[in-house]
């Protein structure tokens, strides 16, 4: 007997699993059924969520955490453009994630039916690329470009629209595996000639910088990172995304640097005379002022994305290529340079502002994460969300191994760190991971607890619940008078009661003495998912900080007496 | 000013500009989309597109846009690398200081009496425009060339009648064989 000819669904998810693809997060609706049905025969797992955005920021999670690209599936209209944010997220911070919108009719394009959203108009801003399917022949090249694109060079989320007349009509197009893309290329080594040049700087320098960003973790460049840094005997700083590309507990490694990084990260950045960013694009977090930003020093920029130089720097060496691959051709080129003095110096500045936080007072975020960090060793997984705790966590939890750190970067999404833990914690079963949140930010994304629990997930979610969107309290108590405006959170819930409501397990830590037990217990829970809720004191702040758009001389290291002018960055 | 904006204008303040006029030249799939997702390149930054050709390309499947924009040299930079990020874009060429082939057409409407034709006519000759319409109270000229000449003559017309003014922008091809 003749087979039946697969319809286009079916050979969509035949695509995807020839990608590999392990899960799909995903919530259906009407013009998606056809694609829903078709996953009921397949291999790989449907994870059901709550809301289209906590489904994007799981895949994104995903993808942080393993390297592998996160699959997406919501229905048309409302449920595609609540990936909107997701799709930012991961297109800020170059994560591979393949979002499949179900679409209305093709017959119906533009006539404002049921559930019709202009998907590919409404996210043009926020993809690397993307593709509305008139055609079911068109499903595998479009499946196999998709993944090609997401993954390769500058990662980032590619959304396919597909209307449900394609998914549901037939396809008997054949597999692609090869793709013809004649406007896109992969960089790989950079010209020799520019290694040759950035080499003889590196070697020269007396006071040499590694800035390891988030393109350094994508390439794994880590490894060939510390080789450089050890043969130039070089210190290392990242940035907030650049966590765990290069081991934070190294003697070399001064921690983050930017607007909450370490005084002596940013001391040595402001002081060196020479900078080698690898994979980072100077956002305007690290650079503060850019009149101001490092004057003294040689820039070196190591990107895979050409059109990231000269955009907020102008570097004096760009090496276009792969971070690992540039790194491993620049070590055999360079010398041991004469930084004896430097290393000296910074060792003073590490010395004299360390990271601190009172030990009076109340129980204290920092004192939690701090103690997290000791009780994990640098070996859990740890998503954050956005906001002080991210600050704080970004500080003390010490982040040892490559796609152990994840947080919403460069879009700043709140609600991110719940459900991008609940994606890192599939991707990576056997690994212990946290998510760090604010109460803010967790109660965008709470109903992901259902996702957590009715799998049986072990993560475990942290709650810093101070009662406040309280970096944003942070500012305008320093920089607006303390005219608090729109940030007291009156009318939490019981974060306790809200988990058990779930099935969740439960802790609550009060009072400095219960922090070790607590996070011991939580850590030793392996039934499930748990929440621990740490009821922290209300108002705190981050320091040090560098006000936004300031040069790096204003960085402030504990609360000012006098009061601050407001910040003239945009953010 | 090279093209549609408001080519009547043509003081001294927009003569300054002028250095600042980039010509880009783009290879493209023939997608759909590929022309807005151009657009939001200049559009993100608060750009101008001044004037933009599209059309097809000699191999198929692909076109031919050649988009005037002006402002600072170094944003105009960052936005071609950005263009050329887009997968559906092949190539993107700024062609501004290249030794290139340029041309454009324009189309004049001018409301006429008998008296005012042959002045009318005269400016057309020298600048080797064609009549291409001729009416009892009207003639439209249609003229091809350099954005300059087109300028120049359309600043001639000025003190006449112009009903309609229409410009296809600016078309480049470089000289030789280099790639456009």
């Amino acid at each position: 007997m003749e087979s039946r000819m697969p319809s286009g669904a079916e050979k969509l998810i035949q695509c995807l699993e020839r990608e590999g693809v392990e899960y799909i997060f995903g919530l259906s609706g009407g013009a998606a059924i056809p694609i829903f049905d078709a996953l009921v025969e397949s291999s790989i797992n449907l994870i059901l969520v709550r809301h289209e955005q906590g489904a994007v920021h799981m895949a994104d999670g995903y993808a942080r955490a393993t390297g592998r690209p996160g699959v997406v599936l919501v229905t048309s209209g409302p449920g595609a453009t609540n990936t909107v944010t997701g799709l930012l997220t991961a297109h800020m911070d170059s994560v591979p994630i393949v979002v499949i919108t179900g679409q209305c009719v093709t017959d119906m394009l533009g006539k404002d039916g049921f559930q019709e959203a202009d998907v590919t108009g409404i996210t043009y801003a926020v993809v690397k690329h993307s593709y509305l399917v008139r055609d079911s022949a068109d499903i595998p090249r479009i499946t196999r470009e998709a993944f090609y694109i997401s993954t390769t060079g500058r990662p980032g989320p590619v959304l396919i629209d597909l209307p449900k007349n394609v998914s549901q009509g037939p396809c008997d197009a054949p597999f692609v595996d090869d793709v013809e893309l004649p406007g896109y290329s992969i960089p790989g080594r950079a010209d020799p000639e520019d290694i040759a040049t950035a080499a003889a700087h590196l070697s020269a320098a007396r006071k040499p910088v590694l800035l390891v960003g988030h393109g350094a973790v994508i390439a794994d460049a880590g490894k060939a990172v510390i080789g450089l840094a050890e043969k130039l005997h070089s210190p290392v700083v990242n940035t907030l995304l650049g966590k765990g590309a290069v081991d934070e507990t190294h003697p070399l490694h001064l921690g983050m640097l930017g607007m909450h990084g370490t005084a002596y990260a940013n001391k040595a950045m402001d002081d060196a005379d020479l900078i080698m960013s690898i994979g980072s694009r100077w956002d305007d977090r690290i650079t503060g002022k850019l009149d101001e930003f490092c004057l003294g020093a040689i820039k070196i920029h190591v990107d895979i994305d050409p059109a990231e130089f000269n955009k907020m720097v102008r570097p004096d060496v760009c090496l276009m290529g792969d971070a690992r691959l540039v790194v491993e051709d620049l070590l055999p080129l360079v010398e041991r340079g004469d930084t004896d003095e430097w290393i000296e110096r910074i060792k003073v500045w590490r010395k004299r502002y360390p990271l601190k936080y009172p030990k009076q007072g109340g129980l204290r975020a920092q004192h939690v994460l701090d103690r997290l960090d000791a009780l994990t060793e640098g070996r859990a997984i740890i998503s954050t969300d956005v906001g002080q705790h991210q600050m704080w966590a970004a500080q003390f939890c010490r982040t040892t191994t490559n796609r152990h750190w994840m947080s919403s970067g460069g879009a700043g999404t709140m609600g991110f760190g719940f459900p991008a833990a609940i994606g890192a914690q599939f991707g990576q079963p056997e690994k212990e991971v946290w998510a760090v949140v604010g109460d803010g930010g967790f109660q965008m994304t709470q109903a992901e607890l259902a996702t957590a629990a009715i799998h049986g997930l072990r993560v475990k979610c942290l709650i810093i619940n101070n009662n406040y969107l309280g970096m944003v309290r942070q500012w305008q108590e320093l920089f607006f008078e303390n005219r608090l405006s729109g940030v007291e959170l009156e009318g939490n819930p019981d974060f306790v009661k809200l988990a058990q409501a779930y099935g969740i397990k439960a802790f609550r830590i009060r009072r400095p003495a219960d922090v070790d037990r607590i996070l011991r217990a939580a850590h030793a829970y392996d039934e499930g998912p748990c929440v621990v809720v740490a009821e922290v004191v209300k108002e705190d702040n981050v320091f040090p900080m560098i006000p936004s758009g300031a040069p790096f001389s204003s960085m402030i290291v504990e609360k000012p007496k006098e009061k601050l002018d407001k910040p003239v960055g945009s953010t | 000013m090279s093209a549609a904006a408001t080519p009547l204008a043509t003081s001294s303040r927009k003569r300054e500009q002028k250095k600042d006029v980039h010509t880009i030249s783009l290879f493209v799939k023939n997608e759909p989309g590929v022309l807005v997702r151009v657009a939001m390149v200049f559009s993100r930054r608060g750009y101008n597109i001044e004037s933009l050709v599209v059309s097809p390309a000699a191999r198929d499947g692909f076109s031919r846009m050649t988009i005037t924009s002006s402002g600072d040299p170094a944003i105009l930079e960052q936005m071609i690398k950005q263009l050329a990020k887009l997968v559906d874009v092949v190539r993107a060429i700024d062609h501004t200081h290249d030794d290139a082939y340029e041309t454009e057409i324009a189309l004049l409407k001018l409301r006429c009496s008998p008296e005012e034709r042959s002045e009318i006519l005269q400016i057309a000759e020298h600048f080797n425009a064609k009549v291409v319409d001729y009416g009892r109270n009207s003639v439209v000229l249609r003229v091809y060339g350099s954005s300059e000449k087109l300028d120049a003559m359309t600043a001639l017309l000025r003190g006449f009648d112009v009903a309609e003014l229409v410009r296809t922008g600016k078309i480049l091809m470089a000289r030789g064989i280099g790639a456009t």
